[in-house]
């Protein structure tokens, strides 16, 4: 809501300079985004009457005038607008003026032809968007006058961000009021007398879509002059208010919208067959729109129809076929309160958003209508003319809003704000603020809420005007007391923390990407998946919910790699959406390596990292929940990854992450030069852990066996381990794979795994047979399930 | 006693001259040993009368212990020297980078939060967690934001389907929370939320810590205390921080805090928009209609709720001055944390 400073002031003129004015209602909740000034900097542009005008000796278009308004007398000037013409007033920028932009008019030669000065258009001295030739002035403009202080250009336009719950200040009233009230003074606004009606007739209207349209004025004014210019007040007010002057009549409604905040409509009554009929619209019906849009209507939204058709959207904006125009004679004023609830969305549903509907949405005082009306008709009266009938309402006070009565406790001022306000202050700031007080007890008061205050209903809210207007930053700032109780705080769950800084600690930098992707990228990742689309997305690139954190991952490589960061480590947390039956939205930890093995070093090694590399990271991280041993890295087939460097990770028989080298097919199509490394784990699956629980230290000496057993290349090491695990028997407390061979010197089928397993006795010395027995045992079951045999 | 004299001066000198100390053992043989040579002499006191022998014999060990002493002192230099040497042999630059990996930064959003955190955990608030992708009436419906209210307009919503939604405030987490739990209250919601705006100052992702307090008498003088302790400990300076009547239709009366403006310190810049004032939270008092959607008697209890938009602290207390460098995941950008 944009508002000139002098507008306000005509209502209410505290003594406040305008920035004052602009932190005092910021700080009330009306939040001031900026005060610009209404015109551009100049000075020396004077009111200016072309008193003769002829052509330009050596040029086609230029014209030489003589102009009226120097205080010395009529002076020559050059000037090229093909409007320039004998009798108009002009804005006449002397020699010496400064136009906006430091820009100084200096006398000057044009063709040969002196020239001293400019006649300037509204673009030129930053006055509004016409641009198609000299400005002209009402004819009434006093020849001479300091064009600033004509138009009253010394002022500011206020701009105030309302919130969604303040309709009530959607107008020059609404503001004042709350002016009014901060300073405590006085209000006036324009006297608005009941204009008599000069004609009999006015237009029956039926009221059809109850609740949707509870009030309905309207009146018909007959012989008007549409030819008749807009004043150049308005003209201004509404230019400084952010609106385009369109004709007198279109004018005055946007002038009492912007004025008393009640949108209006105007029809040519000519056009309509028969009386006002508001209503739904019915399936099927089309309305051109006053912007041109044709648009098909949908059933629910409330229309104003006559007897044959729709005419225009109701309170949202008018249809095009009844719309005033040049030829207009009479109108049909038009000043209803449509119920937010029919307007809202309806709007945005169509694509739109009006002035009107801006407003309804929100709120219009429900009692506002006749007001409206008569300001429009005199206002009317004044620049086109005319004979107005009688105000006609209409109202079914059934389903006009109900009356708000709000009780308000005493006891409930200081419990909920933490001050005390003295009774009378109280009743004070809610008077002011037009609420009424109907009763009174030993607790507190019950008031009615004014019409025009939609957000009021319940005591909460009288606390939030008693705070306003008191000013929130009187309120002290307080530490408020609680009753505190341990919380649990399981030992066996591993805090997120900790895994995130293990990995932070193993090189890698936590990255944060876009939970949605692109769909094509996410079917990469996960052909499978029917991952969760976004009906509305900023872009393509942004389309879907990642049912894996890997392609955001791997984006952010390439974001990288493309800046020279050739070795890159990222680990991301976050949710993962798999749809299913019922959409699983599922904390994930995932990670990426890439590159050398390690940072640029002086000591060497310049090797890429490989797929152990990050599986002892992984192994880092399932170290943390102290049940390392209840996992599993199973050989797995990922879409994403390479076959044969894929492993999934198990915790019993549920699977609760993978790990693997990119695909070599997705790699190049990510163009990497390098495989990357990757790993995703549910944060859940690894986030509970064990507590410790002690086992005794031995004092007797534990005994160490190495075995190099040959087998076939394709036994995974782990089945090994987990066979000699289960026959070693109870005395073996660790069980290394100390070395790996596969090559020269061997079956090219078969590889060398060497074991060292360890033997303990809790409670005595072991002897040699005890520790025979069991390698043997081992060797022997490892012969007969793989094969093996010893090297 | 000539010999003794002679061969004491020899030994001392041989022991002089040892430049090992198996030269110096070899000394040590050739005059102390067994079959050294001051040895001997000992033996040949046999020789000599019962009365010279005790002023002889003395003599002849005194002239062993000398030289003993000698060899001693010697051998102590031999080995200190040998120390040196080796030392010297095994001195390295230490000014080289150490070994191994390098330390990773968690995410300076992920460092704020963790630090917001901190700071209300130590009050004893915990910490809820709910879904991203949310139902509407959690993200709107139970926090009185109805169907077609001016106030969904403001949320640039993302719809998966028309009742389901992207969270566009942690505040669904409240209202998750208060079905579970019954007052008193401390929670703070940390996490993601969307909204359908993308531009230089809008991210369609960001993150926002939520924070309920439900208690008997709890009141705006303590929503203001709050938010007044935690701005002034975030920015470990003695910030002035305003409060302005707002909207949100979640809370009433509602407010939104300002703090001077970090970069200018209230005289107006580019930062603040010449305001000299930064918005930074917006906050109030729950309301009763959001009581009553979760069965909780507002007559009984009060609260307060506030939103911190994590990325705006982030760029203020770090000086971050591109909102998307966040999600970019400039390795350069990361380490700078």
């Amino acid at each position: 809501m944009k508002i000139s400073n002098s507008w306000l002031r005509e209502w209410v003129n505290p003594e406040l300079t305008t920035q004052e004015l602009a932190d005092q209602i910021t700080m009330a909740g009306l939040e001031v985004d900026g005060i610009e000034k209404v015109a551009g900097d100049f000075s020396g542009v004077v009111v200016g009457e072309i008193v003769a005008c002829e052509q330009h000796p050596d040029a086609d278009k230029l014209r030489v005038c003589k102009v009226a308004g120097h205080p010395e007398g009529e002076m020559q000037v050059v000037c090229g607008a093909p409007n320039a013409r004998v009798g108009i007033k002009i804005p006449f920028a002397l020699v010496g003026a400064k136009l906006p932009g430091d820009f100084k008019i200096k006398k000057a030669k044009l063709r040969g032809v002196e020239s001293f000065g400019m006649l300037c258009a509204q673009t030129e001295l930053e006055l509004g968007e016409d641009n198609d030739g000299i400005w002209e002035l009402p004819e009434d403009a006093p020849t001479g006058t300091d064009l600033r202080e004509y138009l009253q250009l010394d002022d500011e336009t206020i701009e105030v961000d309302l919130t969604p719950n303040r309709s009530d200040c959607l107008g020059v009233a609404g503001i004042a009021r709350e002016v009014g009230v901060l300073n405590r003074c006085a209000v006036q606004g324009p006297e608005i007398a009941p204009v008599p009606q000069q004609i009999e007739e006015s237009l029956p209207v039926s009221l059809l879509a109850e609740p949707a349209c509870p009030r309905y004025v309207g009146r018909i004014i007959r012989n008007i002059d549409i030819k008749a210019q807009t004043p150049l007040w308005m003209q201004e007010r509404l230019r400084r208010s952010g609106l385009r002057s369109i004709d007198p009549v279109v004018d005055v409604t946007n002038y009492v919208l912007l004025e008393l905040g009640q949108p209006m409509h105007a029809f040519d009554l000519e056009k309509l067959s028969g009386g006002i009929k508001v209503r739904m619209a019915e399936h099927g019906e089309e309305l051109t729109l006053l912007d041109g849009q044709e648009v098909k209507l949908q059933e629910g939204t409330l229309v104003i129809a006559d007897e044959e058709k729709p005419l225009a959207m109701a309170g949202i904006m008018g249809g095009l076929d009844s719309s005033v125009t040049e030829g207009t004679q009479h109108i049909f004023l038009e000043s209803a309160f449509f119920n937010p609830l029919a307007i809202a969305g309806k709007a945005r549903s169509y694509g739109l958003h009006t002035d009107s509907s801006h407003r309804f949405e929100r709120g219009v005082d429900y009692h506002l209508q006749e007001k409206a009306v008569e300001r429009a008709t005199q206002l009317l009266l004044d620049i086109v003319g005319g004979e107005p009938g009688p105000v006609h309402l209409r109202e079914l006070t059934e389903t006009m809003p109900a009356e708000r009565h709000i009780t308000l406790r005493r006891a409930r001022v200081e419990q909920g704000l933490g001050i005390q306000l003295a009774d009378d202050e109280i009743v004070d700031i809610l008077t002011r603020l037009g609420l009424e007080k109907i009763d009174q007890n030993d607790e507190g008061w019950t008031f009615l809420a004014p019409s025009f205050r939609f957000d009021i209903a319940i005591e909460a809210d009288l606390l939030e005007e008693l705070a306003r207007v008191y000013g929130y930053n009187r309120i002290p700032s307080e530490s408020f007391t609680a009753e505190l109780e341990i919380a649990p705080r399981p030992e066996s769950m591993v805090a997120q923390d900790n895994l995130e800084q293990t990995l932070l600690s193993r090189g890698y930098y936590e990255a944060i990407t876009f939970s949605f992707i692109d769909s094509d990228n996410a079917a990469l990742f996960d052909p499978e998946a029917d991952p969760v689309a976004l009906q509305n997305p900023i872009s393509a690139e942004l389309a879907v919910m990642r049912t894996t954190l890997l392609p955001g991952l791997c984006k952010a490589l390439q974001y990288n790699l493309n800046r020279q960061q050739n070795r890159v480590r990222l680990f991301e947390t976050g949710l993962r959406f798999v749809p299913g039956a019922e959409l699983h939205q599922e904390q994930m930890i995932a990670g990426l390596a890439y590159g050398n093995r390690y940072a640029e070093n002086w000591t060497g090694s310049k090797d890429s990292v490989d797929f152990y590399d990050v599986k002892a990271d992984v192994e880092a991280l399932l170290a943390r929940t102290g049940a390392a041993n209840e996992f599993r890295f199973v050989a797995g087939q990922h879409p994403a990854l390479h076959p044969g460097q894929t492993a999934k990770i198990m915790r019993g028989d549920r699977e609760v992450g993978v790990i693997g080298a990119l695909h070599p097919q997705l790699q190049k199509k990510l163009d990497l030069s390098k495989p990357a490394f990757v790993f995703e784990l549910s944060l859940e699956a690894i986030g509970e852990g064990k507590v410790p629980a002690f086992r005794p230290l031995s004092k007797f000496p534990e005994v160490r066996r190495d075995l190099a057993l040959l087998i076939d290349a394709d036994v995974p090491a782990a089945s090994l381990v987990e066979t000699a695990v289960e026959v070693a028997g109870e005395t073996l407390t660790d069980l290394k794979i100390f070395d790996v061979y596969q090559g020269k010197g061997i079956d090219l089928n078969r590889k060398s795994v060497a074991l060292g397993l360890t033997f303990q006795h809790s409670s005595r010395t072991l002897n040699d047979d005890e520790i025979n027995a069991a390698i043997d045992a081992v060797v022997g079951k490892l012969e007969e399930k793989y094969n093996a045999s010893l090297r | 006693m000539q010999d003794l004299q002679s061969l004491t001066e020899q030994a001392m000198e041989l022991v002089e001259k040892a430049d090992g100390l198996a030269a110096l053992d070899q000394v040590r043989v050739d005059y102390l040993g067994k079959k050294g040579q001051l040895t001997a002499l000992l033996k040949g006191l046999g020789k000599l009368s019962a009365e010279e022998r005790p002023a002889a014999g003395a003599k002849i060990n005194e002239a062993k212990q000398q030289v003993q002493e000698k060899i001693n002192a010697r051998r102590n230099r031999l080995e200190q020297e040998a120390i040196n040497a080796k030392l010297a042999e095994e001195t390295i630059d230490v000014t080289l980078p150490g070994r191994g990996e390098e330390q990773g930064n968690a995410h300076p959003i992920t460092r704020t939060l963790k630090r917001v955190e901190e700071f209300f955990a130590g009050i004893g608030f915990s910490v809820e967690n709910g879904p991203e992708v949310e139902q509407d009436y959690y993200n709107f419906e139970a926090l009185n934001i109805p169907a077609h209210h001016p106030a969904r307009a403001m949320h640039d919503t993302f719809y998966v389907d028309p009742t389901t939604v992207l969270r566009t405030h942690t505040s669904s987490v409240q209202i998750r929370t208060m079905e579970k739990k019954s007052p008193p209250l401390r929670i703070i919601c940390p996490g993601r939320v969307y909204r359908c705006d993308s531009d230089v100052t809008h991210s369609p992702m960001f993150h926002q810590v939520e924070g309920l307090v439900i208690g008997e008498n709890i009141s705006f003088a303590h929503l203001k205390g709050t938010i007044d302790q935690f701005l002034r400990a975030f920015f470990e300076a003695e910030v002035p921080v305003r409060f302005r009547p707002s909207y949100f239709p979640f809370t009433e009366p509602s407010a939104e805090a300002d703090i001077q403006c970090t970069a200018c310190g209230g005289e107006g810049c580019r930062v603040c928009s010449g305001t000299g004032w930064l918005e930074i939270l917006g906050c109030g008092m729950v309301h009763p209609n959001v009581f009553a959607a979760c069965d909780i008697d507002s007559e009984k209890y009060s609260g307060f709720a506030f939103g911190i938009g994590i990325e705006r602290l982030a760029m203020l207390r770090y000086g971050v001055n591109d909102l998307r460098l966040f999600f970019d995941n400039d390795l350069r950008f990361l380490k700078q944390f």
